[in-house]
C-alpha cells in the first residue's frame, strides 16, 4: 500500500474532500428526505461482526483509508459509504488495491464471505449508507423491457448497449457486465464506485434496479440469436471480422481456384 | 454474318436443344456473339478475382435485399412492439424498427437473410477496395484503362452510399446516432448546411421522413446506379480485354490464359457459389448488427462503441482525430456574424476529398510525369514500380490511421492503454505515418528488385553448403531456367525524363516541374539484368562449374 | 479473328516473340512447355477426380435438404426462445453454405482436374483503327452539316437557352422536401410556458425531480416536463432538450459572471447534446467531473462550465439555468441561453437573438 505513487494522491485527496462535503452538506439532505433514507440496517450485523471487521480493517485497509476509516491522502474516508460499497469493492476484489492506476481493477477477492461481511458491518457502523440489497430485489424476475429502457438511458453510454463495456478518459474504463453477480450490479448502482455516478433510490428506485438486473441477466442468458457475438462490440469487430476471416477465406478459395492441379 | 450463312444450304438442327438454340439464333443472332466470346481468353491469377467477389456480393445483395423488402416497412410512425423478443416487449418504437425486429424474430429465415445481406454488404465494399488496391499496385489503371479506373472509383463511392443508407434503415439506436452525426456534419457546411439538413430530414432532426427517403435511395436509386456502372465497367473490360502479369510468352500484344468456355466460365461460375457459400457460413454462425441489443432510436441514449460500418470508419476516425481547441485556438470561427465550424468541416471533407481526388486523377498524374502514352496490358509487379507502390502504401497507411482512429475507444479498452494517448499517437501518425510508409515501402521494393536481379544473375540459393578442395565453403546456387529468369528480367525500368523544350524551343516552368517529379519517381531504380551481365556473372571466377557431379550447378558466394 | 486456340497442347508454345533489342534485353522465351496433370495421363486419377466432383455435388444436395428441414421442422411460434431461433439460423445457414459450396467447389474441381488446362494466347487488337476514326469524323461532320446548326445561330442559341433553363423546374420541385430553417433550432422545450417554469423530469418516466433527490455524485438523465405528452414532434423536441443533471461540491463549481444563480446547491444541468456533431454526451465521471462523448471522445470539464478539455468539440456544453420551486422540485428558470447541439451557419445569429 505504501507503494502508492505520488500521482494517486492528488485525485484521491479531492475525493476525500468531496466525501467530506457529502457529510457536511449533502448528508443533511440524505437524512432529511424520505426517498433517500439510508436503510443501513446495522441491526443485522452482530457486535462481534463489527468488532472483527474493525480488526480486519485496521490490519488491511487503514494504511490508506486511515484509522477509523476517516481517510488519508492515499484513500478516501469511508464514513457513510455503507455496507453495499464494502461488499462491492471487497467482494469483487477491487479492494484492497493491488497497485495504483487509473482505476481499481477487478481481481480474485482477497477476503472470504465471512470477512467481507465483517468489514461491511464495521464500515456500516461508522455512518449511515446504502445497505446490501435484499434477496427479492436480485431475483431477476422484474420487467426486462422496462429494465432495458432504463439501462439504455442510464448505463449504455459507458457500459455499451449489450453491456460489453467501454472506454472512459485517461485509461479508465467501464467494465463489461457479463458474469457480474446481481448483488454487485445492484451495489454498484447504489454506491457509484470509482468514477461511476451514484444512482440513488430516488433516481432509480429499487424496483427499477431489479428491472435492470433482470434485463442484464436475460440478455446474458439468451445469447445472440444470430450466432457468435464477436464481443458485442458493434461495427468495428464486424468490420475486422469481414476483412480478416471473410476475405481470408475468400482469398484461400481464389488461390485454390487459380492454382494448377498436380 | 447471317447473310453469308443463308447463302449456303439452310442449316437443319439435329437435336431438340439444337432446334431451340437455332430458333433463338435466327431471331437475335446469338452465334455471332458466341463466336466472339465463346473462346475469349482470360488470364488466371488469384488477385484477379476480387472484382468478381464484388460482383457476386452485389448479386447476393440484390437477392437477399429483395427478400427483406417484402417484410420491411420504412415508416417512422410510433408503435409498441408486440413481437416475441421479450426484452423489448411493449417498448415504444418506430414501425421501421418494429418490422426489422419481426424480420429477425418472427419471419422464418428472416434473420438469416438480414445477416447474409449485411455480411454481403461489408464484403462488397471490402472486395471493391481490395480490387482497386490490386489495380493500383499493378498499374492496371494505365492507358487504355483510365476511364474504367474512374468508373471503379464511382462504384466505390456508390457502394459506400448504398451501405450507409442501408445501415440507417432499421432505425435502431446505433444507426439513429449515426444519422445524427451525419446531420451534425451537414449542418457544419457553410451557408447551405442548415437548409440541406432541413430538406433531408423534412424539418428538424430526426423528423418522420428520413427513413422512407433513405429507403427509396437504398433500394431504387443507388442500386440502379451501381448496376449501370457495373454494365459500363464490364463493357470496358470486354473492349480492353484483361490485363496479365508479366512472364514468358506474355506481352502487350497478346493475352494468355484460359478460354472462357469451358474452363474460365466454369471457374468463374463456380466461384459465385463459393462466395455465396462463404457468406452463408458467416451469416449462419456470426451475428452481425444485433439491432435488438441497441433498442429503438431515441435522441437521449447512446451506446459505448457507437461506430459506423467499416467503410465510413475513416471519416468517423478523422472526426475523432481533429482537435477542436489547440492551446486556446478554437477551430470554430465567427465570420461576419456567421458560425464556421472548421473542427467538423475540415475532418469530414478534407481527408476524403484528398483521397478521392488523388484516386480519380492518379492515372493522369502518372501519365503526365512519365509522358508515357503507350497502351499497357502487361502489369507491373509492384516492386518494379517502387515509387508508385510507395505512394499507394503511403495513401493506404493514411487511410488506415483514420480507420484505426474510428476504433480508438476499443483499442484503448482492449490493449489497456489510455484513450487519450491512443488519440495523441494516431494524431502523430496521421502526419508521419504516410511518410514513414513511403520511405520503407520504396526501400523494400528496391531491395526486392535487387534480390530478383541477384537471382536472375546467380541463380536460386539452394541451402546446400559445399566444401571446396582447398577448404573454402560455398553455397550451391541453382541456375534458373529461361522461363523463370524472364519473369525476373522482363520488365521496363524507366529512367528520369529530363525537361524538354516545347515546339518553340522553350522549357516551360510546368515542364520543369514535370521533370522534377519524373526525377523523384525514377531516380532510384534497379535496372533489370541483361544477357551481357549474365554472361559476365557466369564468366566470373567463382562460377566455374565443379566438374565432379556438379556440372549443372552454378556456384557463387 | 485472332489467334484463338483450339486448345491442342502443341499450340501453346508458338507465341512469336517481339523483336527486341538483342544486346540490352533478354529474349522472351515464349510460353513454357505444357505440363500434363495426373488426371491427363492416369485414367484412375481421372476417375477419382470424377468421383470427387460427384461427391461435392452430392454434398450440395444434402445442404439443400438440411435447409428445407430446418425451415419446415422449426416453426417460430409465440413461445419461441432465442435458442430456437439461433438453431434455425445456424441450420438454414449451414444448409445454404453446403448447398452453395458443394456446387461451387464441385464445378471448380471439375474445371481444374478434368477440363483442358492449356493456356492459350490471343492477339489483342487496336481499340480503334485510324480508318474508323476518319469515317466517324466524316459522319459527324455530315450530321452537323445536315442540321445546319452552324449556319443558323439563332436556332442554336435559343436551343441552348431553352435547354439551360429546362432543368430548373426539376430543382424547384424539390423545394418542399422540408420547411425552410427558421428559428426552431434556437429554442427548446425548456422555455417557460407563460409564467410556469418547466420542471426537470426523469428520462424516460417523466417524473419530477426534487433537489434533495440529487445527492453528490449522482447523475440524472432529464427531459422537460410535458415531453412525454407531446403527440407530434416528440423526438424532435427530445433531440434538443435532453439534459444531464449532476451534483458536485458547490465549492468545485466556478461559475462565471452572470451564471452564479444558474445552479442550486451544487446541482447543475447541462445540455446532453454534444456541440461537436450532436451525440449524447452522457458519460459522467463523478470523481474527475469530466463528461465524455462516446462517439468522438470530446471531453468537457464540469468544474470549468463544461469547457472542452479534449477532443474535437470546440464549444462548451450549454448550461440550463435551474432553481427550485415552492414544492422543492427542480425547474428551469429559462430556456438555454444559446442554441444547443452542433454548430450551424446561423448559430451565432440565433445566439444573439436569444440574448437580445
Amino acid at each position: 500500500m505504501k507503494a502508492l505513487s505520488q500521482k494517486r494522491r492528488h485525485p484521491l485527496a479531492a475525493i476525500a474532500l468531496l466525501l467530506m462535503g457529502l457529510l457536511l452538506t449533502g448528508g443533511l439532505y440524505a437524512v432529511a428526505t424520505t426517498v433517500n433514507q439510508a436503510k443501513a440496517d446495522t441491526t443485522s450485523y452482530s457486535a462481534s461482526d463489527v468488532e472483527e471487521g474493525g480488526k480486519l480493517f485496521a490490519a488491511n485497509c487503514a494504511t490508506c483509508h486511515g484509522m477509523g476509516a476517516s481517510g488519508t491522502n492515499d484513500g478516501p474516508s469511508l464514513v457513510g459509504v455503507g455496507a453495499a460499497a464494502v461488499d462491492f469493492q471487497v467482494g469483487t476484489g477491487r479492494m484492497p488495491m493491488q497497485m495504483s492506476g487509473p482505476q481499481a481493477q477487478k481481481k480474485p477477492a482477497q477476503f472470504n464471505e465471512e470477512q467481507t461481511k465483517q468489514l461491511a458491518a464495521y464500515v456500516a457502523s461508522l455512518g449511515a449508507g446504502p445497505a446490501i440489497p435484499e434477496e427479492k430485489l436480485l431475483d431477476g424476475k422484474g420487467d426486462a423491457a422496462k429494465g432495458g429502457e432504463l439501462f439504455r438511458v442510464n448505463c449504455a453510454m459507458c457500459h455499451n448497449a449489450a453491456a460489453a463495456g467501454g472506454a472512459l478518459t485517461r485509461g479508465k474504463f467501464a467494465p463489461g457486465l457479463a458474469g457480474v453477480t446481481e448483488a454487485h450490479i445492484y451495489e454498484a448502482m447504489a454506491t457509484g464506485p470509482q468514477n461511476m455516478p451514484v444512482f440513488n433510490d430516488s433516481n432509480i428506485t429499487p424496483e427499477d434496479k431489479r428491472d435492470i438486473i433482470t434485463f442484464l441477466k436475460t440478455i446474458e442468458a439468451n445469447g445472440s440469436p444470430g450466432g457468435a457475438e464477436l464481443g458485442s462490440l458493434g461495427p468495428v469487430s464486424e468490420g475486422l471480422f469481414v476483412w480478416v476471416a471473410g476475405l481470408g477465406v475468400i482469398i484461400a478459395f481464389t488461390i485454390w481456384l487459380t492454382s494448377r492441379t498436380s | 454474318m447471317s447473310a453469308s450463312s443463308t447463302a449456303e444450304a439452310p442449316f437443319v438442327p439435329k437435336t431438340k436443344v439444337g432446334s431451340f438454340t437455332n430458333f433463338v439464333d435466327e431471331r437475335v443472332g446469338g452465334s455471332g456473339i458466341l463466336r466472339e466470346f465463346g473462346r475469349k481468353v482470360f488470364p488466371d491469377h488469384w488477385s484477379f478475382m476480387f472484382g468478381e467477389v464484388a460482383l457476386y456480393s452485389f448479386v447476393i445483395l440484390l437477392m437477399s435485399g429483395t427478400f427483406l423488402t417484402f417484410f420491411f416497412d420504412p415508416s417512422m410512425a410510433e408503435t409498441h412492439y408486440q413481437g416475441s423478443y421479450t426484452p423489448l416487449y411493449n417498448v415504444e418504437m418506430s414501425v421501421a424498427y418494429n418490422s426489422s425486429l419481426n424480420i429477425s424474430f418472427d419471419v422464418r429465415g428472416g434473420l438469416f437473410m438480414r445477416q447474409v445481406h449485411h455480411w454481403a454488404a461489408l464484403l462488397f465494399v471490402a472486395s471493391l477496395g481490395v480490387h482497386m488496391l490490386r489495380v493500383f499496385f499493378t498499374g492496371a489503371f494505365r492507358k487504355p484503362r483510365e476511364m474504367n479506373w474512374v468508373v471503379g472509383g464511382v462504384l466505390l463511392i456508390l457502394a459506400m452510399a448504398a451501405g450507409f443508407t442501408g445501415y440507417s434503415l432499421p432505425d435502431d439506436l446505433l444507426s439513429g446516432n449515426g444519422l445524427r452525426i451525419i446531420d451534425g456534419v451537414i449542418k457544419s457546411i457553410p451557408v447551405i448546411g442548415t437548409y440541406i439538413s432541413f430538406f433531408l430530414f423534412g424539418g428538424e432532426f430526426p423528423g418522420t421522413a428520413i427513413i422512407g427517403r433513405l429507403y427509396v435511395l437504398h433500394i431504387l436509386l443507388v442500386p440502379a446506379l451501381i448496376l449501370l456502372m457495373i454494365v459500363i465497367h464490364l463493357f470496358m473490360v470486354v473492349v480492353h480485354k484483361h490485363t496479365q502479369y508479366p512472364g514468358p510468352g506474355r506481352n502487350d500484344g497478346n493475352v494468355v490464359g484460359y478460354p472462357l468456355g469451358p474452363v474460365y466460365a466454369a471457374k468463374a461460375g463456380g466461384f459465385f457459389f463459393i462466395v455465396f457459400g462463404v457468406l452463408a457460413l458467416m451469416a449462419a454462425a456470426f451475428t452481425i448488427n444485433p439491432i435488438w441489443n441497441y433498442g429503438p432510436y431515441d435522441p437521449s441514449p447512446v451506446s459505448a462503441g457507437t461506430q459506423p460500418d467499416w467503410y465510413i470508419g475513416f471519416v468517423d476516425g478523422a472526426l475523432r482525430l481533429m482537435p477542436g481547441v489547440v492551446n486556446n485556438f478554437h477551430f470554430e470561427w465567427i465570420v461576419f456574424g456567421h458560425t464556421l465550424t472548421l473542427n467538423v468541416l475540415l475532418p469530414a471533407l478534407v481527408p476524403a476529398g484528398i483521397i478521392f481526388t488523388v484516386l480519380f486523377t492518379y492515372p493522369w498524374i502518372e501519365r503526365w510525369v512519365t509522358k508515357d502514352n503507350r497502351e499497357h496490358h502487361v502489369l507491373d509487379r509492384p516492386r518494379n514500380a517502387p515509387t508508385r507502390t510507395a505512394i499507394g502504401v503511403a495513401g493506404f497507411t493514411w487511410y488506415c490511421v483514420m480507420w484505426a482512429a474510428a476504433g480508438s475507444d476499443l483499442i484503448a479498452t482492449h490493449f489497456h492503454v489510455s484513450l487519450n494517448d491512443v488519440t495523441y499517437w494516431l494524431r502523430t501518425l496521421f502526419f508521419i505515418g504516410p511518410i514513414i510508409a513511403f520511405i520503407v515501402t520504396k526501400r523494400i521494393a528496391l531491395a526486392l528488385q535487387r534480390k530478383d536481379r541477384e537471382i536472375a544473375l546467380h541463380g536460386r540459393e539452394t541451402g546446400r553448403i559445399v566444401r571446396l578442395p582447398h577448404g573454402e565453403f560455398i553455397e550451391v546456387h541453382a541456375p534458373l531456367d529461361e522461363y523463370k529468369r524472364y519473369k525476373l528480367v522482363g520488365f521496363e525500368s524507366p529512367a528520369p525524363l529530363p525537361a524538354q523544350p516545347n515546339e518553340h524551343g522553350v522549357v516551360t516552368r510546368k515542364e520543369k516541374r514535370r521533370a522534377a517529379l519524373s526525377k523523384w519517381f525514377f531516380e532510384d531504380r534497379v535496372a533489370p539484368a541483361t544477357p551481357a551481365e549474365l554472361e559476365a556473372a557466369h564468366a566470373h571466377g567463382h562460377h566455374e562449374a565443379i566438374t565432379s557431379g556438379e556440372d549443372q550447378k552454378s556456384l557463387s558466394h | 479473328m485472332g489467334n484463338h486456340s483450339d486448345g491442342s497442347p502443341n499450340h501453346s508454345g508458338t507465341v512469336a516473340t517481339a523483336g527486341q533489342n538483342e544486346v540490352e534485353k533478354f529474349q522472351d522465351p515464349g510460353l513454357p512447355p505444357h505440363r500434363l496433370r495426373l488426371a491427363d495421363t492416369d485414367p484412375v486419377a481421372a476417375k477419382r477426380a470424377e468421383r470427387q466432383v460427384a461427391i461435392l455435388f452430392g454434398t450440395s444436395v444434402i445442404g439443400t435438404l438440411v435447409f428445407l428441414v430446418a425451415y419446415f421442422a422449426i416453426d417460430l411460434g409465440d413461445d419461441t426462445t432465442i435458442a430456437t431461433i439461433r438453431t434455425q439460423n445456424l441450420l438454414l445457414g449451414l444448409g445454404t453454405a453446403f448447398a452453395m459450396l458443394g456446387i461451387g467447389t464441385g464445378i471448380v474441381h471439375w474445371a481444374k482436374a478434368l477440363m483442358p488446362d492449356h493456356e492459350v494466347s490471343e492477339e489483342r487488337h487496336a481499340i480503334r483503327t485510324e480508318e474508323d476514326r476518319q469515317a466517324a469524323v466524316r459522319i459527324v461532320d455530315d450530321i452537323v452539316e445536315e442540321t445546319g446548326i452552324k449556319r443558323r445561330p439563332l436556332i442554336r442559341n435559343t436551343l441552348l437557352g431553352a435547354v439551360a433553363l429546362a432543368p430548373l423546374p426539376a430543382l424547384a420541385i424539390f423545394g418542399d422536401l422540408g420547411p425552410r430553417p427558421d428559428k426552431a433550432l434556437a429554442h427548446t422545450m425548456w422555455a417557460p410556458d407563460g409564467d410556469k417554469l418547466k420542471r426537470l423530469t426523469r428520462d424516460p418516466d417523466g417524473t419530477p425531480i426534487k433537489a434533495s433527490d440529487v445527492t453528490i455524485g449522482s447523475a440524472f438523465h432529464v427531459i422537460p416536463e410535458g415531453l412525454n405528452e407531446l403527440h407530434e414532434g416528440k423526438l424532435n423536441e427530445k433531440a434538443k432538450a435532453v439534459v444531464l443533471l449532476m451534483r458536485l461540491d458547490p465549492n468545485s463549481l466556478n461559475p462565471s459572471k452572470g451564471r452564479e444563480n444558474w445552479s442550486y446547491n451544487g446541482i447543475v444541468a447541462y445540455s446532453k447534446i454534444c456541440t461537436h456533431v450532436g451525440c449524447p454526451v452522457a458519460l459522467y465521471e463523478q470523481q474527475t467531473h469530466h463528461l465524455l462523448c462516446p462517439c468522438h471522445q470530446s471531453t468537457f470539464d464540469l468544474t470549468q462550465e463544461c469547457k472542452v478539455i479534449f477532443g474535437p468539440a470546440s464549444r462548451p456544453l450549454p448550461q440550463l439555468p435551474i432553481a427550485v420551486d415552492a414544492e422543492g422540485y427542480l425547474v428551469a428558470t429559462s430556456d438555454f441561453r444559446e442554441p444547443v447541439g452542433p454548430s450551424y451557419w446561423e448559430r451565432d445569429e440565433h445566439e444573439r437573438l436569444i440574448n437580445s
